[in-house]
């Protein structure tokens, strides 16, 4: 059952993203995409990561893509996507080299044995408590800075996606401030 | 005791910091009131420490740690021992003498808080150099007063260079470099020197380097002594490192009286003294600094006796003199060096300040040929400057008469005769041009007139400032009695035979009679008026004694000339063939190869994660590599 | 059985794939999208390692890795609505003023 399910979700994850990458169409690469990301949760849940699954799927799939989606309002996101890629074979040769290598490093025996584990899940907590458990206490200090690094993120969005954020009043003259501010209180 | 030694030490430099401040600014009088107060003050610490150690003796103080490194161990420590309260009662006499004369002397110059504190630095420096209790003191002393001497010799650097027939000293400024160079050629002889002492006693404080002595082999000790001489061969500009002396005649004339005459220039006498239990193990290098002494004494003696130069014409004097005390120390009298060493810096400190009043008097005038006649308007200054120049002459009774004549005696007494007889010859010829110069300056007709000079008095209290010296060069050689009593106490005692004591009495008659000789010479020649016989002056003997043996010509053809050429070939061909052609080279490699791949920066970002890329794929089988 | 091996492999090939987009596409946005799937590929990968030697640490990873990749998202997103207001286009083509 699990073997059926790795399988079945490796290859459609691979296919997924496969269509996101490739596609010329804004839309459909970004439908396979959050499809893409919903499937890997389940690789999660296969792999008893369940809180990690459930983050996977709010954040990316409920908070990431709902930003994107949204995002793709302000782009004329209907028609193809009109580039010039690159040549194919400088992409393949990169691509399958890179793929080679990386499985090559990551099947080696070496790695994949005789590694101590620092923080074992504890016998008798679920998953939730047992991430909890450590996120909380020896993780704590860059759990905080990850919270103000999202508080930072999302002030900085905020700004840069907000009206005349084109325009700094800072970098204004005089002259040009009061034509602003003129305009402003009409 | 401990804080009058650092009172006599530091307050010249705080003096010399204090003026300072004012460097660059218009003339302060306050600069020059505070140094000399602070000089007086170190001179009231110097007396008072020389009481002290005459009557308690040797002082012993240690500031601090200096340089600790693994076994090397030298702290900054300072001796005050019979010779040294003797240097630095000098010194500091000295020293507040000219401060106070420089107050007028530089009343109009621009320089005026600049030249206070150079000379306050100076005293500093030299202070350091007598007081230190071991070499590597001495030498920071040693190279501190030849920085301040650089900086007074060429204190008037902005003149401009004119040829030697104009100007044998051809600016101050080179002479300025002239003198730091020759110096900086003997301090690496000491330098040798020191590195010998501390490579063999591993210390170089002087007890502990003279508690050694005995011990260490022959050879070593003449190669530590000759180097060592070397070193005091530059300072006290012994043949052939002398020519500097005369040309750094070009500073501002106190400097002159200070340092040039007084003080620094007696360093050299200073460390062949202070080093004589070195000394005394090393009779042949002994021997050779008193012949060393005593040709330069007869040589320097010679060149005076033609030159027209005020102020070289004592600078010559001052050679002269040093080589009579070098002449002393080599003969093993070492008490009897540091004696002279004192009456004459008080005699030549009074002769040069005086020499100030005359150029003062003829607005920088320094031909002697054009002055005469100057007693009637400048009295005093003509009195001091007689009795300077009587004391010179070694005439009874002043300063000199017994200093110089224990030298002759001494001369005597080694059974040296042609040393004698050498030294015996040149106190008639001091006396013969130290009473040309009086007689050409102060009596004979007015030709200044001629050359339309309005010469004055200076002011009332520079003639009052020069009076202890004047006192000095008169009483200072009644006290040798005193003065044996107590530096004999750290130098060796030196006793006449008893042949000798016969001969004093005749040898005194017959070294009076050649400085009396002499003055009546000159002034048979020269008291009346100047009368120039062109047969003498385009003699050959003239020409040569006035172009000072044409040794500065030498010099410049011989040793200069060729390494600027050398300097020239070693600037054309090698540095700019060479050495830049191959650094240039490298920065052309660069250059090409950074304009061959600036394409590389397009400016599409695509690109560049193209290449990030490639970098990550070469990482990922370095990396993989690196497992393997 | 299905091993470590395979979740590994899985993961490389994931993250082959996105690394292709980002040297293909010159597109913004889906240059975007394929840092997302390479981002993925390697919270796959750290899911894996993590339940495979029984330790958190890999957990704890992919956590953060899902912080970053939101705050990414946010400030990306916003510059890139900065961007094509101001020059209407996405395309990198369009953008060479770095050109050196």
């Amino acid at each position: 059952m699990e073997t059926f399910a790795f399988y079945f979700l490796a290859i459609s994850i691979t296919i997924l993203f496969t269509i996101t990458v490739w596609s010329k169409n804004i839309l459909n690469a970004m439908t396979a995409l959050a499809a893409g990301m919903i499937l890997i949760s389940g690789l999660f849940f296969i792999l008893r990561a369940d809180f990690l699954g459930v983050v996977q799927l709010i954040v990316y799939v409920g908070a990431v893509m709902a930003l994107y989606a949204f995002g793709m309002m302000f782009f004329d996101a209907t028609g193809t996507v009109k580039e010039k890629n690159r040549p194919n074979f400088t992409v393949l040769l990169l691509g399958v080299l890179t793929a080679v290598l990386l499985v090559g490093i990551f099947t080696a025996p070496t790695l994949i044995n005789g590694v101590p584990s620092f923080y074992p899940e504890m016998a008798g907590a679920t998953n939730p408590q047992a991430v909890g458990l450590v996120l909380f206490t020896k993780y704590l200090v860059p759990f905080e800075v990850a919270a103000i690094m999202l508080l930072v993120a999302m002030i900085a969005g905020i700004i840069l996606a907000g009206k005349k954020m084109d325009n700094s009043i800072s970098r204004m003259s005089e002259e040009e401030l009061k034509a602003q501010l003129e305009k402003d209180s009409k | 005791m401990e804080s009058l030694v650092y009172i006599a030490l530091f307050s010249p430099l705080v003096g010399s910091l204090f003026a300072a401040m004012f460097g660059m600014s218009p003339k302060k009088q306050i600069t020059g009131i505070v140094t000399s107060i602070l000089l007086f003050i170190s001179f009231l610490a110097s007396v008072n420490l020389l009481m002290y150690v005459w009557e308690n003796g040797p002082i012993h103080v240690k500031l601090m740690d200096w340089i600790v490194a693994g076994d090397m161990y030298i702290p900054f420590g300072f001796n005050v021992d019979q010779v040294t309260a003797v240097m630095m009662t000098v010194v500091t006499t000295v020293s507040t003498v000219v401060h106070i004369y420089s107050n007028g002397y530089m009343e109009h110059d621009k320089g005026f808080n600049r030249f206070f504190s150079y000379l306050s630095a100076f005293v500093f420096s030299m202070m350091v150099l007598v007081m230190s209790d071991n070499f590597l003191g001495l030498f920071i002393g040693w190279e501190g007063v030849g920085v301040c001497s650089w900086l007074l010799i060429g204190f008037w650097y902005h003149k401009e260079d004119v040829t030697r027939d104009v100007n044998p000293s051809i600016s101050p400024a080179w002479a300025a470099n002239e003198a730091f160079i020759m110096n900086r050629i003997a301090d690496l002889g000491m330098l040798v020197g020191i590195f010998l002492i501390y490579w063999n006693v591993g210390s170089l404080q002087y007890d502990e380097v003279f508690k050694a002595v005995p011990s260490m082999s022959h050879g070593l000790l003449v190669a530590i002594g000759i180097f060592l001489f070397i070193g005091a061969m530059g300072k006290s500009a012994q043949f052939p490192l002398h020519t500097w002396l005369a040309d750094a005649m070009e500073g501002p004339t106190p400097v002159s009286a200070l340092i040039h005459a007084a003080t620094m220039v007696t360093a050299g006498v200073y460390l062949v003294i202070r080093a004589n239990p070195l000394y005394s193990e090393i009779p042949e290098v002994s021997y050779f600094i008193a012949l060393v002494g005593t040709f330069v004494a007869i040589f320097a003696a010679s060149m005076a006796l033609v030159n027209r130069d005020l102020k070289r014409i004592i600078a010559y004097s001052t050679l002269s003199q040093l080589g009579y005390m070098f002449a002393a120390a080599g003969l093993g009298a070492y008490w009897v060096a540091l004696f002279h060493l004192a009456a004459h810096a008080f005699f030549k400190a009074l002769l040069f300040l005086g020499a100030g009043n005359v150029m003062h008097a003829m607005h920088d005038e320094l031909d002697i040929f054009k002055m005469g006649g100057l007693k009637k308007v400048m009295r005093w200054t003509y009195i001091y400057m007689g009795v300077a120049s009587l004391a010179l002459c070694g005439i009874w009774p002043l300063a000199g008469f017994f200093s110089k004549d224990t030298i002759l005696e001494v001369a005597f007494n080694e059974h040296t005769y042609i040393i004698w007889f050498v030294l015996w010859l040149t106190a008639g010829m001091t006396a013969f041009y130290s009473f040309r110069l009086v007689f050409l300056t102060f009596w004979s007709d007015e030709r200044y007139k001629k050359y339309g000079f309005h010469p004055h008095e200076v002011q009332n209290y520079v003639l009052w400032a020069m009076l202890p010296l004047g006192i000095l060069a008169i009483i200072f050689g009644w006290f040798k009695e005193d003065f044996v009593e107590f530096v004999i106490k750290l130098l060796p005692a030196y006793e006449m035979s008893e042949h000798t004591e016969h001969m004093v009495t005749t040898l005194t008659v017959l070294t009076m009679f050649i400085a009396l000789g002499g003055i009546w010479v000159a002034f048979k020649m020269y008291s009346e008026r100047l009368v120039r016989k062109e047969k003498v002056e385009n003699s050959r003997i003239y020409k040569i004694l006035s172009n000072q043996y044409y040794i500065p010509v030498f010099y410049e053809r011989a040793i200069s000339k060729p390494y600027a050429e050398l300097s020239d070939i070693a600037w054309k061909e090698v540095d700019m063939q060479v050495v830049d052609a191959t650094v240039d080279g490298i920065a052309h490699i660069i250059e090409d190869s950074g304009e061959a791949s600036v394409q590389v920066q397009s400016g599409n970002l695509s690109d560049y994660l193209n290449w990030m890329a490639i970098g990550v794929i070469l990482l990922t089988i370095l990396a993989a590599i690196a497992a393997l | 059985m299905i091993g470590l091996g395979h979740y590994l492999i899985l993961a490389s090939i994931l993250f082959a794939i996105g690394l292709v987009g980002v040297i293909r596409r010159k597109n913004l946005l889906m240059l975007f999208f394929a840092t997302e799937i390479m981002l993925n590929a390697a919270n796959v990968a750290f899911a894996a390692i993590s339940s495979y030697h029984n330790d958190l640490t890999g957990q704890m990873f992919a956590f953060f890795i899902v912080a970053v990749a939101a705050s990414e998202v946010a400030v990306g997103l916003g510059l890139l609505i900065l961007l094509y207001k101001k020059y209407g286009s996405l395309d990198l083509d369009d953008y060479t003023m770095l050109k050196g």
